[in-house]
């Protein structure tokens, strides 16, 4: 990346942390929900630890946080889309097209401040978890990998959801970002590991990349890593696939003269 | 009520269901979403079923007593959505000019929320009886379902009514929704109570309605006739319809000054 790029980049990621960080409607709703969401499974669904067949070494807190760790990476991606919608709506995103010399510089840019707002979110939920009683098993290495796993499923959610923002241009466009995510997580083994799921459920988890993310950032976090490699793999490829998914929709938006 | 007012609201009622009809998106996803909650959670927390105590055998059984509270709350938002554009647009205050009663209005506003949280009710109950959930009340407690689901349709659209007259807002109502949803996770939705591992969350729930209407509908499923546990739930859908429409009366009375 040139120094010109690299200075667009970072000038549109410090933007978007700015906004997000000094706008309650933007932050609140971002680092409360992930809260909401660990309060409500450890809190209310914990005694399912007791089925015959659930062993997990951590305990349900940790088994639930890390489910609660990639929903706050993946929505985290999301709400960078809506960002970049914003920003189209209002016309922001027609004069930054103008003024960078390398479109794609304003892409690394989105990313790097989805990275932020992951990494806050990321730090309040694990305080909680923490807070809530939450067993580590994992070691340090483990951890880093957990959470570069986290924040690999943060950039491949903001490729995504900009693909998304850069071709439909409004924030009406919502749903269609956040939906498919929010079922890709929902069809995985959220509460219950994956043999206990039972039905089409189960059959869809089998198949579902999340699963595999799911086992390993458990794994990583009790302390007996599981499928990483495929893990990281498989974070690696959906990286891929939405960047140019998202480069796709920058061509759309160059071309459409927003 | 003399034949006036009536004529009126029957106006109203019939603008009301029909601008709710005439949304096939917010339709669908009043349905779609809690039947999809539904299907998720029922493979999700199947094994819950396993644990000592549960009362099903099958925890789609037990799970389909959320869609209808999940039904009540799309309908808080339809009627809340609904009143705040009226606001917004300047037609509350059009019909602010017309001798049309209060309670005409407040009537009509809620007819097409309730028309939908009925249909959302039979509905939920036809999916989950064809996708061999149990129903240990039988034929006799349909209608006595679908009434508590009005009741409870009725209690949570007042609610909505009520944001949208203090708000004059469409947006603060869908900004509200959350709030509903916080209610419905922090009750015994996935789990019965006495079932729950943690004392503040088993003492968060036993205070919040949401789980004695969900209680109240999971007895028409699970155990047949509990009277108990039906008089909880009406009483609280009755308790919340009750401060619901009140107080979206008083608001109304403030939004619609004659001068």
């Amino acid at each position: 990346m040139s120094a010109r790029s690299r200075s667009v980049a970072l000038a549109v990621a410090w933007r978007g942390v700015r906004l997000t960080f000094t706008t309650p409607a933007l932050i609140l709703p971002m680092l409360t929900f992930p809260l909401f969401f660990l309060a409500a499974f450890a809190g209310g669904i914990s005694g399912i630890e007791r089925a015959p067949g659930f062993d997990f070494a951590s305990g349900y807190t940790a088994f639930v946080f890390v489910f609660v760790l990639l929903q706050s990476a993946a929505f985290g991606g999301v709400f960078t889309g809506f960002g970049i919608a914003r920003d189209f709506e209002s016309g922001f995103a027609r004069r930054l097209m103008l003024a960078a010399p390398r479109r794609a510089a304003i892409l690394a840019g989105y990313a790097l401040s989805g990275l932020a707002r992951a990494a806050a979110t990321m730090a309040v939920a694990t305080a909680a978890a923490l807070v809530g009683g939450m067993q580590v098993g994992g070691g340090g290495v483990d951890l880093f990998g957990m959470y570069a796993l986290a924040f690999l499923v943060n950039v491949a959610a903001t490729l995504w959801a900009a693909g998304v923002a850069m071709r439909l241009r409004t924030l009406q466009a919502g749903p269609l970002m956040q939906v498919p995510v929010f079922l890709v997580l929902l069809l995985a083994p959220v509460y219950v590991p994956l043999d206990l799921l039972a039905g089409w459920v189960h059959a869809l988890a089998q198949v579902n990349p999340m699963t595999v993310l799911l086992k390993a950032g458990r794994g990583l976090i009790s302390g007996a890593p599981a499928d990483v490699a495929l893990a990281f793999a498989i974070a690696a490829a959906l990286i891929a696939a939405f960047a140019a998914w998202a480069r796709g929709g920058l061509r759309s938006a160059e071309a459409s003269g927003a | 009520m003399s034949a006036a007012p009536l004529a009126h609201s029957g106006l109203l009622v019939r603008r009301s269901i029909l601008r709710v009809a005439r949304q096939p998106a917010n339709i669908a996803f009043a349905f779609a979403f809690p039947l999809l909650l539904l299907a998720v959670n029922a493979g999700g927390l199947d094994a819950a079923t396993a644990l000592p105590g549960f009362p099903s055998g099958s925890y789609l059984t037990f799970a389909l007593a959320v869609p209808f509270i999940q039904g009540g709350l799309f309908a808080a938002l339809t009627s809340g959505q609904g009143l705040g554009q009226d606001i917004e647009s300047g037609f509350l205050k059009r019909l602010a000019l017309t001798p049309l009663t209060r309670s005409s209005l407040l009537a009509g506003q809620l007819a097409g929320s309730l028309a939908l949280g009925t249909f959302q009710a039979a509905v939920f109950l036809a999916v989950g009886l064809s996708a061999s959930a149990g129903f240990a009340a039988g034929i006799a407690g349909v209608p006595v379902l679908l009434a508590l689901s009005i009741v409870i349709t009725l209690g949570f659209s007042s609610v909505g009514a009520l944001v949208a007259l203090r708000t004059g807002s469409g947006e603060a109502v869908q900004g509200m929704f959350p709030l509903f949803f916080v209610f419905l996770f922090l009750s015994s939705m996935a789990m019965p109570r006495d079932l729950i591992q943690h004392d503040w969350f088993r003492t968060i729930a036993t205070y919040n309605p949401v789980s004695y209407l969900l209680e109240a509908i999971r007895s028409l499923l699970i155990s047949g006739w509990d009277a108990e546990a039906l008089a909880l739930g009406f009483g609280c859908a009755a308790g919340i319809a009750v401060l619901g429409v009140t107080g979206a009366a008083l608001s109304l009375r403030t939004r619609m000054v004659r001068t």
